[in-house]
C-alpha cells in the first residue's frame, strides 16, 4: 500500500519526545517544511516537492539569561491559522513563536519557574491552532494558555488560561478551523489519560471531560466530532467528543504510542509507537448508527527504532513521514 | 526536564561500574602479565568494592542526589563518578576512566532503551542494588548503607505515576542520545548491531499491563461491544509474564540491570576504537547551577582517609600498554576537567570557587608521585612517568 521513499537527512537525531515531527505543506511554493526536536534545538528542513532542493535551519531554545543551564525543548509544531502560519516551540523555560519558515521570532512567553527547584518538572507541551485566531499551548501544571494572534505582526497576547487538567498536558488538537461550525473544536490530553473537550471563542467553554485510567494519553486528534486518543498502554481509543461515548478500542501497539495523525479528507489514521511500528488505519463514520469503524490497512516496521513522530504529509494521506529516537533522518513513505 | 534523575543515574551507572571493575579486577588476578608482579587478591577486590559502595551509598551523598534538580552534563557526571571510584584504594588513569565511562553509559543506555515499561526503570535499579549488596555482603556496615538507600528510593519513587517515569526515561534518553560506542560483549550476544544501535525485537512477551496487539473492538451507543476483529500485528507477541517485585527483596523478573559480565571472558569488555566524543551544545562555561551541584556532591562524599602506610594502586583497566601510550599521546594528557572550568570561567561566587579549588586540589594530590612503594603499581607507574 505504501512504499519507502528517499529519507531526508537532518542535522541531529530526534529526541525521545511525544509527537516529535512537525509538517507544514506550502502548496503555492511546492514545498513542505519539517521540524524535528533534538534536545535544545529544532531542526527545520524545507523540502521541495520535486525532491531536488533541501534547505536546513536550526532554532535554539531561548535562554532567559546566560547563567542558567540550557533549556530542553519539549515540542515544536506548526499552527495553521486562516490568516497566517506560525511555528510554535515549547521548552522548559517558555514558549517561542516564529514565522513558519523559522526566520523571525515574533513572540516569547516565559513560564513561571519557582526560585527553588521542586520535584515537579516545569515545561510547556501541547500545541494547537484553533478557531480563527487562537493558539493554545499546554503546560506541566495542566493549564492551557490561550494566545490571541493578529493577522500579522507580533502583537500576540495571552488572552486566557484554561483550567481543566490536574496533570501535565501531553497533546492538544483541533478541527473546524476558520469558517466551519462545530459544537466543539478543541481537545486536550494529559499524563493521567484525561481528555477535555472545548469550544473556542472569546471565552472558551469546556464541553466535556473524558476520564482516563491513570495511564498517559500521549497523542490526541479530533476528526468529525470523534476524539482519537493514543495511550501508554499501546491502545487507541475513539470517543464521541461531546458525549464521551466510547466507539472503539484498539490494542494497537506493544509499547507506548508516541504519535497519532489523521488525514482529514480521507479519514486515514496513522499511529506510531516505541515498538518500532507505524500503522495505517481507516476510520469511517456510519451515520445510521452514529458509530465509528476502524479498519487496519498497513504496517511499516522501522527496524530497531523507537518511533517518536509520525505525520501525514498531505490532507489525503497520500504520503507520511516518520522520525525515530537517535535517528538523524526523516523517513518517508508514499502510497504505491 | 525530570528533576528526579540523579539518584537513579548514579545507582545504575555506579552499579555498571562495579560490575565492570569486579570483572576486570578478577581478570587482572588471573592474567599472565601480572603473575610475577603481584596479583589483586580477593581481599583487595573486596576493599575496592567496599570503598566505592561506601562512598556511593553514603547518607550525605544520597541525600544530595535526592534533592530535586536537573541532570547536567556528562562532564559533571564523569567527574563525580571518578571521585567515587577513587574513594577506594584503586586509582584509574584518565584513559581507563574514559573507557569505563563509555562502557557504563552504553550498558545503562541499553537498559533504558529496552525497559519494557517506564516504571520498570525501578526494577532495573533494584537489580543493580541487589547485586551491589552481594558484592559487599561481608561488610555489614556497608550493607546497611545499601539497604537504607534502597528504602529511601522505594519511598521516593514507588508512588510516582507512569507519566512521570516516562518523563524521567525521556530525560535519560536525551542525555544518552547519539552515543553508539560498540561494546564487544553486546555485539557478541547480539543486543547491539554493528552500527552501534541496540536491537529492538518485535516478538516476545508484552510488558505487564499491556495487551497483545491485534484486536479491534467496536461498541454501540450504550457501551455494549458489538464487534471484534483482528489485524496482523507485524510481530509475534505473547502475553506478559508476571510483574517483578518492587520491595526491598524479591524476584525482579526482568533481567535488565543484572550483571552481564559474569559469565563472559575478560576480553569481552573492549569498546570500539572510536572513542565517544559527544558534541556538547552547552556553552563552555559550566552553568552556575551545575557548578553548585558539583561542589555539593563532591563535598558530601565520604572522603576516604588513606592510611599513611598505604597509597592508592593505579591500574590500567582495558588497553594494552602500547595502546595506552598511543591514546595518551594522541589526546594529549587529559587534564582533569575541573581545572579547565576554573581557568575559563569568570567566577562570581567566591565560595564556589574556593570550594572547587579545594576539591580540585584533592585530585592533584592523588596523582602518582615517585614514592609509591606498592609492588602492584610499580610497572604501571613507570609507564605513567613516561606519559
Amino acid at each position: 500500500m505504501y512504499h519507502k521513499e528517499k529519507s531526508i537527512q537532518i542535522k541531529n537525531s530526534a529526541s525521545a519526545l511525544y509527537n516529535n515531527l512537525g509538517v507544514l505543506r506550502i502548496a503555492p511554493r511546492s514545498l513542505t517544511y519539517f521540524t524535528v526536536v533534538h534536545a535544545n534545538v529544532v531542526n527545520m528542513v524545507s523540502a521541495s516537492w520535486d525532491g531536488l532542493n533541501y534547505s536546513h535551519r536550526q532554532l535554539q531554545s531561548k535562554e532567559p539569561n546566560v547563567a542558567t543551564s540550557t533549556s530542553l525543548i519539549m515540542q515544536a509544531a506548526f499552527c495553521a491559522l486562516p490568516s497566517r502560519d506560525l511555528l510554535v516551540v515549547t521548552s522548559q523555560k517558555g514558549i517561542q513563536i516564529y514565522e513558519s519558515d523559522g526566520s523571525t521570532m515574533v513572540y516569547w512567553h516565559a513560564l513561571d519557574t519557582p526560585d527553588t527547584p521542586t520535584d515537579q518538572a516545569v515545561f510547556a507541551r501541547g500545541i494547537s491552532a484553533v478557531g480563527k485566531s487562537y493558539i493554545c499551548v499546554g503546560d506541566s501544571s495542566g493549564s492551557i494558555l490561550v494566545f490571541d494572534v493578529p493577522s500579522k505582526g507580533s502583537n500576540i497576547t495571552l488572552s486566557d488560561v484554561l483550567k481543566g487538567h490536574k496533570k501535565s498536558i501531553t497533546d492538544i488538537a483541533s478541527e473546524c478551523s476558520g469558517s466551519q461550525d462545530c459544537i466543539a473544536d478543541l481537545i486536550s490530553a494529559d499524563d493521567g489519560g484525561n481528555l477535555c473537550v472545548w469550544k473556542s471563542g472569546e471565552e472558551f467553554q469546556r464541553f466535556n471531560n473524558i476520564p482516563g485510567f491513570d495511564i498517559s494519553c500521549t497523542s490526541v486528534k479530533l476528526w468529525k466530532g470523534t476524539a482519537v486518543a493514543g495511550y501508554g498502554t499501546g491502545q487507541i481509543r475513539l470517543y464521541e467528543a461531546v458525549t464521551g461515548i466510547l466507539h472503539a478500542e484498539v490494542n494497537a501497539h506493544a509499547r507506548w504510542i508516541y504519535s497519532l495523525d489523521i488525514a482529514p479528507f480521507s479519514g486515514l489514521l496513522l499511529s506510531a509507537a516505541e515498538d518500532s511500528l507505524v500503522r495505517v488505519w481507516h476510520l469511517s463514520i456510519k451515520p445510521e448508527s452514529l458509530s465509528v469503524e476502524v479498519a487496519h490497512l498497513h504496517n511499516e516496521c522501522v527496524t530497531d527504532t523507537q518511533i517518536c513522530g509520525a505525520k501525514f504529509c498531505d490532507g489525503d494521506g497520500h504520503a507520511f513521514a516518520v522520525t525515530g529516537y537517535d535517528l538523524s533522518e526523516i523517513i518517508r513513505y508514499t502510497q504505491s | 526536564m525530570s528533576m528526579r534523575t540523579l539518584p537513579l543515574v548514579f545507582i545504575n551507572l555506579g552499579g555498571e561500574m562495579l560490575y565492570i571493575l569486579d570483572q576486570r579486577l578478577q581478570a587482572l588476578n588471573t592474567s599472565e602479565d601480572n603473575s610475577e608482579k603481584g596479583v589483586w587478591s580477593e581481599n583487595d577486590r573486596k576493599r575496592v568494592m567496599n570503598g566505592i559502595v561506601g562512598a556511593m551509598f553514603s547518607k550525605d551523598f544520597m541525600d544530595e542526589l535526592l534533592k530535586p534538580q536537573q541532570l547536567y552534563s556528562h562532564r559533571t557526571l564523569k567527574t563525580v563518578l571518578t571521585r567515587i571510584a577513587h574513594a577506594s584504594i584503586m586509582r584509574l588513569n584518565p584513559t581507563s576512566m574514559d573507557r569505563l565511562y563509555e562502557l557504563m553509559v552504553m550498558a545503562f543506555k541499553y537498559q533504558i532503551f529496552l525497559c519494557p515499561r517506564p516504571k520498570d526503570l525501578l526494577l532495573i535499579t533494584y537489580n543493580h542494588i541487589d547485586t551491589i549488596r552481594e558484592f559487599v555482603k561481608d561488610t555489614p556496615v556497608v550493607v546497611n548503607q545499601v539497604d537504607e538507600t534502597h528504602r529511601k528510593i522505594i519511598e521516593v519513587y514507588s508512588s510516582l505515576p507512569e507519566g512521570e517515569f516516562q518523563l524521567l526515561r525521556q530525560t535519560l534518553l536525551i542525555f544518552f542520545q547519539d552515543m553508539h560506542v560498540r561494546v564487544s560483549l553486546f555485539l557478541k550476544i547480539q543486543v547491539q548491531n554493528p552500527n552501534g544501535r541496540f536491537a529492538l525485537s518485535t516478538s516476545g512477551p508484552v510488558p505487564h499491563g499491556i495487551d497483545v496487539p491485534g484486536l479491534i473492538r467496536t461498541f454501540d451507543g450504550k457501551g455494549r461491544e458489538v464487534r471484534r476483529s483482528e489485524f496482523p500485528s507485524g510481530g509475534s507477541y505473547s502475553s506478559s509474564v508476571r510483574e517483578g517485585c518492587f520491595e526491598l527483596h524479591g524476584d525482579r523478573v526482568i533481567r535488565l540491570g543484572m550483571d552481564m559480565y559474569t559469565v563472559n571472558h575478560p576480553e569481552e569488555t573492549h569498546t570500539s576504537k572510536d572513542t565517544f566524543v559527544k558534541t556538547d551544545n552547552t556553552p563552555n562555561l559550566l552553568a552556575k547551577e551545575e557548578l553548585n551541584l558539583l561542589a555539593r556532591l563532591m563535598g558530601s562524599m565520604k572522603a576516604e582517609k588513606e592510611p599513611k602506610a598505604e597509597t592508592g594502586f593505579w591500574i590500567n583497566l582495558f588497553t594494552t600498554d602500547q595502546e595506552e601510550e598511543e591514546e595518551a599521546g594522541a589526546s594529549g594528557l587529559a587534564e582533569e576537567p575541573l581545572f579547565e572550568v576554573i581557568n575559563i570561567q569568570a567566577m562570581q561566587d567566591e565560595q564556589v570557587t574556593t570550594e572547587l579549588a579545594r576539591i580540585a586540589g584533592q585530585f592533584a594530590d592523588e596523582e602518582p608521585s615517585g614514592n609509591l612503594s606498592s609492588s602492584k603499581g610499580d610497572d604501571l607507574l613507570a609507564m605513567m612517568d613516561d606519559l
